[in-house]
C-alpha cells in the first residue's frame, strides 16, 4: 500500500469517526467527571473560560444539537488538528534539514 | 481524563505547566531528529486520529464513560517525541476551540496524556517487547499492553496532583482507589483499541510504526545515491 493510499485511508477513517460515529458515543461522565462526582470534588470545576465558544462541548453553534451539529465539529476538529500538527511538523523538519550537521559538508574545492 | 478549571489550585497548575512546557520543548528538539519521510505523515495522521478517537466514548458500566487516551497507541506509531507533540496539540485545540479540558488545566492536561500517557505507555511497550518474540505480529500484543497501563498511570498522577493541590478536602486514599479501579477498566478500553489499530497499520504498512521499526531493519540493505531535494 502506498503510504498515499494509507493516509487516505486514516484520514476518511478519522472523518467517519469524528464525524458520523461520535453522535454514538457514550454521554456518561468519564471515568474523572465520574470519580470526581462520587467522592465529592466535583462541584470544584469552574466553568470554562470558553463555554460560550462556537464549537464549545463539540456542538457547531447555529447548527442546533443534534446530529449535524456534533459531526460538523467532529470534522473541523480533525481539519484543525490536521493543519497545526502539520505545520508543526513541516517546521520542524524544515529547520531540521537546515542544520549544518545534516547535510554532507562539502568543502569548496580550489581548481586553480 | 480531562481536567477542568478549578480542580486543582493555582499553584499546582503552574507547576504543571511549567513541567508540561519543559515537556513539550525537549519533544521538539527530540521530535526533530525522528521526523523523516515516514514519520511526518504518520504524526499528522496519528494527531488527527487520536483527536477523533477521543470523541468516542465507550460506555464501562453504571453511568461512566472512559475514551481512548491514545498516548501509548500514538507513541508506538510515530515514537514517543512525535507522540507528545500529537497529543499536545490534540490537548490544544479541545481545550481553546471545544472547551473540553480547563485552559489553566492545559498544562496538566498535556503533563497527564501527553507526557505520562505517551512515556508509560511507551516504556510499557518497550518491556512487553524485550520479552516476546522478536516479530512484527507481537507489536500489538506489546501496544496493548503499554495501552493498558497507561491509563492508570494518568489516573495515578491526577490523584498525585489532586493531593498536592486538589481544591477539595477529600480522603486521598478513596479517590484514588476510584480512580484506578475505573481507569483500569478504561484502560481495557485503551488496550483494545490500540490492539486493533497498532494491528491494522502492521498488517498492511508495517515500516510506518516507529515501535517495530527495528524488527524490520533485516530485510536486504540497498545502496542509493544520496539526493538531495
Amino acid at each position: 500500500m502506498s503510504t498515499r493510499r494509507f493516509a487516505v485511508i486514516a484520514l476518511v477513517f478519522s472523518l467517519l469517526l469524528a464525524g458520523v460515529l461520535s453522535w454514538y458515543a457514550s454521554s456518561s461522565p468519564d471515568g474523572l467527571e465520574h470519580v470526581a462526582q462520587t467522592t465529592g470534588f466535583g462541584q470544584t470545576a469552574q466553568e470554562h473560560a470558553s463555554a460560550g465558544g462556537p464549537l464549545a462541548n463539540y456542538e457547531t453553534k447555529g447548527v442546533g444539537a443534534g446530529r449535524l451539529s456534533t459531526g460538523l465539529a467532529g470534522v473541523i476538529g480533525v481539519a484543525v488538528t490536521g493543519l497545526v500538527m502539520g505545520g508543526f511538523v513541516l517546521a520542524l523538519r524544515r529547520r531540521g534539514r537546515s542544520t549544518p550537521t545534516d547535510l554532507p559538508q562539502v568543502e569548496p574545492t580550489e581548481r586553480g | 481524563m480531562h481536567v477542568p478549571d478549578g480542580f486543582l489550585d493555582v499553584p499546582t497548575s503552574i507547576g504543571t505547566a511549567a513541567v508540561a512546557t519543559a515537556g513539550v520543548a525537549a519533544a521538539l528538539n527530540g521530535a526533530r531528529r525522528d521526523l523523516d519521510e515516514r514519520t511526518t505523515p504518520i504524526a499528522g495522521l496519528v494527531a488527527v486520529f487520536v483527536f477523533a478517537g477521543q470523541m468516542i466514548n465507550f460506555p464501562v458500566g453504571a453511568g461512566t464513560s472512559g475514551h481512548l487516551l491514545g498516548g501509548a497507541l500514538a507513541a508506538v506509531l510515530a515514537g514517543p517525541w512525535l507522540a507528545t507533540l500529537a497529543l499536545s496539540v490534540v490537548l490544544i485545540v479541545q481545550a481553546f476551540l471545544f472547551a473540553d479540558g480547563g485552559i489553566t488545566a492545559l498544562g496538566s492536561n498535556v503533563l497527564l496524556m501527553g507526557l505520562v500517557g505517551v512515556w508509560v505507555g511507551w516504556f510499557a511497550f518497550r518491556a512487553a517487547r524485550a520479552v516476546l518474540p522478536r516479530k512484527a505480529s507481537w507489536v500489538p500484543l506489546a501496544a496493548a499492553f503499554g495501552a493498558f497501563v497507561s491509563v492508570p498511570a494518568a489516573a495515578a498522577t491526577f490523584v498525585g496532583l489532586f493531593a498536592i493541590g486538589g481544591q477539595a478536602d477529600i480522603p486521598i486514599g478513596s479517590v484514588l482507589t476510584a480512580m484506578l479501579s475505573w481507569h483500569a477498566l478504561i484502560g481495557s478500553g485503551e488496550a483494545l483499541i490500540t490492539a486493533l489499530v497498532v494491528g491494522s497499520v502492521v498488517a498492511v504498512r508495517p515500516d510506518l510504526v516507529a515501535g517495530a521499526r527495528d524488527l524490520l531493519a533485516e530485510r536486504p540493505l540497498e545502496i542509493r545515491k544520496q539526493v538531495r531535494v
